[in-house]
């Protein structure tokens, strides 16, 4: 069977995880793949975990990743990054906006936000690329941008053009004026630019 | 489809399962649709109501929607409804007389099977209803065949003058596939043709409708035999050949790409003979299909050797992942698919928004002694959860109401003393909450309700209901008026109270007040989900960390913009330990409901513009 690429987006219900996974899977289509997307996630919109699979390549049947044959973990937040890594293949990328987000039940003491995520994941035989995604929307004047900044950081890692990435980007904000659109370019060559190893 | 075929067929569009459902009822002419919202169906009228051609509505409930759709069918149009799972349940009194009758017009319910459970009270098999109503099945395993065979459905549905069973699961509704759609068609017009033998279904009546129901279901099963969406894909590898539907065929076709399959498009009544003369074919035949084992009972009751669930799990989805091992034995490949290592985290159980009006009453809820709590379907079953733990029952939609007066009329002496309160939202109620209202009314039951009035059906997204005043157009229609109509369904006016729940000590007040009381007691809230365009943000909140005692009571409110800055243990004079929880508030997912300073001593909660030594997150993602 020919080979089929795999992400797995990974975050919090609310963060944009199905955009970015729409747009990744939007570049695919036009980069000429048989496509699909699905989400897991059981009332997403109410602060719960949530992934969007992608699939993409000659054709793809199944529409949810096999746990060990994801190609790349786009995570939207460090604790998610660990939540998934298990479902990632030998020598796999992840990439993890290191803005952390605690929810209630930790809030309540009722359980502990896990101690250095990004080292625990070092752990795992994948590589690791993080940026502050988070913090560095802010410095852009939008959280919002986000989802920009984590697509420019994916760009790496996506085996097609970062060009066919960034317009597919960019077309989601043709028709909402200037200020956006170029906004939203900036985030995503900043986030080209920006992950390191760790 | 491919590549290449996408090469050749750039008009493909990238869609979800509803939407092509939505897609095709319009195609195929589709005049009447109607649902009420349910996850994973909830979208395919939210993409119908886009279309001019087709009348849409959100209907009271699923029993509604069908009969509605009924209605239009025998007039001679085209007529689709949508529900989820356990919305068939609520709609199979008028299902099992229907199809008694048969449609004039095309008729497809359309039922989305949450298969995993993603967010249902069950798992339930809708092919038992296509069983039990004597109705054709269909079962399309991607988005291109939700557009196809949605549009085969209404003609098949005529050339059997029978309603049609679409079933999904979330794995079709909620899949994004690429789908190349057909050109439209225009139907005929037709009338309503008066035929009382064959619409009244009186027992004389219905008697004579008996046989003919029978006839069909053998002219269906010799159809099913030919059928092409009954579609054989040989393989090399023989050693196992599938019989499978639905998306347990891509995951098959993913996992075995050698196998041979048997696919089935109309899996109800099943092709037996075909499936007899593949399993000739092959050295060991398996069933796979999610949930139930229906068809395997059907083919084993046929005398055909296979497997089924005695190697295939009956509960969630068929992903390679299951398949694989499963079969391993069967095959003698050894399994290569690591098994998920999860991490021992945190859970993130799904919480209420920020700002959401239930808050107020669960923080209520929590701290009133001496209840029993009996809930409903919706947002506000996320009461249940940390840090309110103030729901004691939740089974189906409008059960909190005559749960409660069961458990009223049931509790022994033990619990004389306790306050028995129902838990119930505003579309919640209307769907069938008031039937139970009536029973606590009429029986002289001793319940105080709690009718959380948000004016929208907040868990699937915010959609309308006649208590938004807007149908699903978002125009402007009826609004129901809750006081009048309990007042009509024989609550006294003296004991029905609207409240405004960011208001926690007027809403205590209320409680208190009301659960003391002999008879039922409605307290009615009266403000919006923060999901909806009614919803106004005002100004935003922040810790005065000077303050702050770390007292921690404001996490109480179970808010997701509270977070806990830091923590310290202090010995108290009696000598006992006491933790201590100083908080921040996320600046930017704050809506200033101002819901948490009425829970905070010391005043430390203000609003973040009118002090600069303020402790609050500037912002977070
Ligand atoms: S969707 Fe509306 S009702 Fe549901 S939790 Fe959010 S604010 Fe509350
Ligand atoms: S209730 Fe007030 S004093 Fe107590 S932790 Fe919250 S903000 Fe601090």
């Amino acid at each position: 069977m020919s080979y089929v690429t795999n992400i797995l987006v990974a975050g919090i219900g609310g963060q944009g995880v199905m955009t970015a996974a729409d747009i990744i899977a939007q570049t695919a289509i036009r980069a000429g793949h048989d496509v699909k997307k699905t989400e897991v996630a059981g009332m997403a919109q109410r602060g719960g975990v949530v992934t969007s699979h992608v699939r993409f390549g000659e054709h793809v049947y199944s529409p949810s990743i096999t746990p060990g044959h994801a190609d790349l973990l786009l995570a939207f937040e460090p604790a998610e990054a660990l939540r998934w890594a298990g479902h990632l293949r030998t020598g796999a990328a992840a990439l993890v906006n290191t803005f952390a987000q605690t929810p209630p039940v930790v809030s309540l003491g009722l359980f502990e936000y896990p101690d250095a995520p990004l080292e625990q994941l070092a752990r795992y035989p994948i590589s690791v690329s993080s940026l502050n995604a988070g913090d560095m929307a802010i410095g852009m004047g939008d959280r919002r941008l986000v989802n920009s900044l984590m697509l420019g950081a994916a760009a790496r890692h996506l085996p097609f053009d970062s060009g066919l990435l960034k317009q597919a980007l960019l077309d989601r904000f043709a028709n909402k004026g200037g200020k956006m659109l170029t906004l939203n370019e900036q985030a995503f060559d900043a986030g080209y630019r920006e992950p390191g190893k760790i | 489809m491919t590549a290449a075929e996408q090469v050749r067929n750039p008009q493909a569009i990238f869609i979800s399962g509803n939407e092509a459902v939505a897609m095709a009822a319009r195609d195929a002419d589709c005049r009447v649709a109607a649902a009420y919202p349910g996850t994973p169906s909830t979208e395919i009228l939210e993409y119908l109501s886009a279309y001019p051609t087709v009348y849409s509505e959100w209907s009271i409930n699923e029993k509604v929607s069908l009969e509605v759709a009924i209605g239009a069918s025998l007039a001679g149009s085209r007529a689709l409804c949508a529900m989820k799972h356990v919305g068939l349940n609520v709609a199979s009194d008028a299902l099992m007389t229907q199809t008694l009758i048969g449609a004039v017009g095309g008729l497809v319910i359309a039922v989305a099977d949450d298969v995993g459970l993603s967010s249902s009270q069950n798992e339930q098999d809708s092919r038992y209803w296509g069983r039990f109503a004597h109705i054709p099945v269909l079962e399309p395993c991607d988005a291109q065949e939700a557009y196809s065979m949605t549009r085969f459905a209404f003609s098949l549905s005529e050339q059997f003058s029978v309603p049609v069973l679409l079933r999904l699961t979330t794995r079709i509704c909620h899949v994004k596939g690429l789908v190349r759609t057909d050109a439209s068609e225009k139907t005929v017009a037709r009338f309503f043709n008066k035929d009382s033998s064959r619409y009244v279904m009186v027992p004389g009546n219905a008697r004579n409708r008996i046989p003919l129901m029978m006839q069909r279901d053998k002219e269906l099963a010799q159809f099913s035999e030919s059928c092409e969406l009954n579609r054989f894909e040989p393989g090399q590898d023989r050693r196992i050949g599938f019989v499978t539907s639905g998306a347990a065929y891509c995951h098959v076709r993913e996992t075995f790409p050698e196998a041979p399959v048997l696919k089935l498009g109309l899996s109800h009544p099943a092709p037996i003979e075909t499936i007899r003369a593949f399993a000739q074919e092959v050295d060991q035949l398996i069933v796979a299909e999610e949930v139930e084992p229906l068809l395997e009972t059907e083919l084993k009751a046929a005398g055909i050797q296979l497997s089924g669930k005695d190697i295939l799990p009956r509960i969630g989805e068929l992903t390679p992942s299951v398949l694989r091992p499963a079969l391993a034995q069967l095959t003698g490949d050894t399994c290569t698919t690591a098994p998920a290592t999860q991490n021992d985290l945190f859970p993130r159980p799904p919480t209420l928004c920020v700002a959401c009006p239930h808050m107020g009453i669960y923080y209520c809820l929590a701290h009133v002694k001496n209840t029993i709590i009996s809930g409903d379907i919706g947002c506000y079953t996320l009461g249940a959860g940390q840090p309110w733990n103030a729901l004691d029952t939740c089974i189906s939609m409008g059960a909190s109401l005559s749960v409660a007066q069961g458990i009223d009329k049931g509790r022994s002496e033990a619990d004389q003393n306790k306050n028995v309160i129902a838990v119930i939202g505003d579309s919640t109620f209307l769907h069938m909450g008031m039937q139970g209202l009536l029973d606590i009314t009429y029986n002289r039951g001793n319940v105080t309700i709690l009718l959380l009035d948000n004016r929208a059906v907040g868990m699937t997204g915010g959609q309308n209901a006649p208590s938004s005043g807007l149908d699903l157009h978002g125009e402007e229609t009826i609004q129901v008026d809750f006081r009048k109509l309990c007042e009509a369904l024989g609550v006294k006016p003296a004991r029905i109270h609207e409240v405004n729940p960011y208001e926690l000590p007027v809403l205590f007040k209320a409680l208190r007040e009301e659960v003391k009381q002999t008879g039922p007691s409605v307290i009615i809230t009266n403000q919006p989900c923060v999901l909806t365009e009614r919803y106004r943000q005002q100004p935003v909140l922040a810790v005065d960390a000077d303050r702050c005692t770390g007292c921690s009571n404001c996490l109480d409110v179970g808010c997701p913009a509270i977070l806990v800055e830091r923590r310290e243990t202090v010995i108290k004079p009696n000598g006992r330990e006491k933790q201590l929880a100083f908080v921040k508030i996320d600046s930017a997912a704050c809506t200033g409901c101002n819901l948490c300073i009425n829970t905070c001593g010391p005043d430390a909660i203000i609003p973040l513009s009118r002090d600069s030594r303020i402790n609050a997150v500037e912002v977070s993602a």
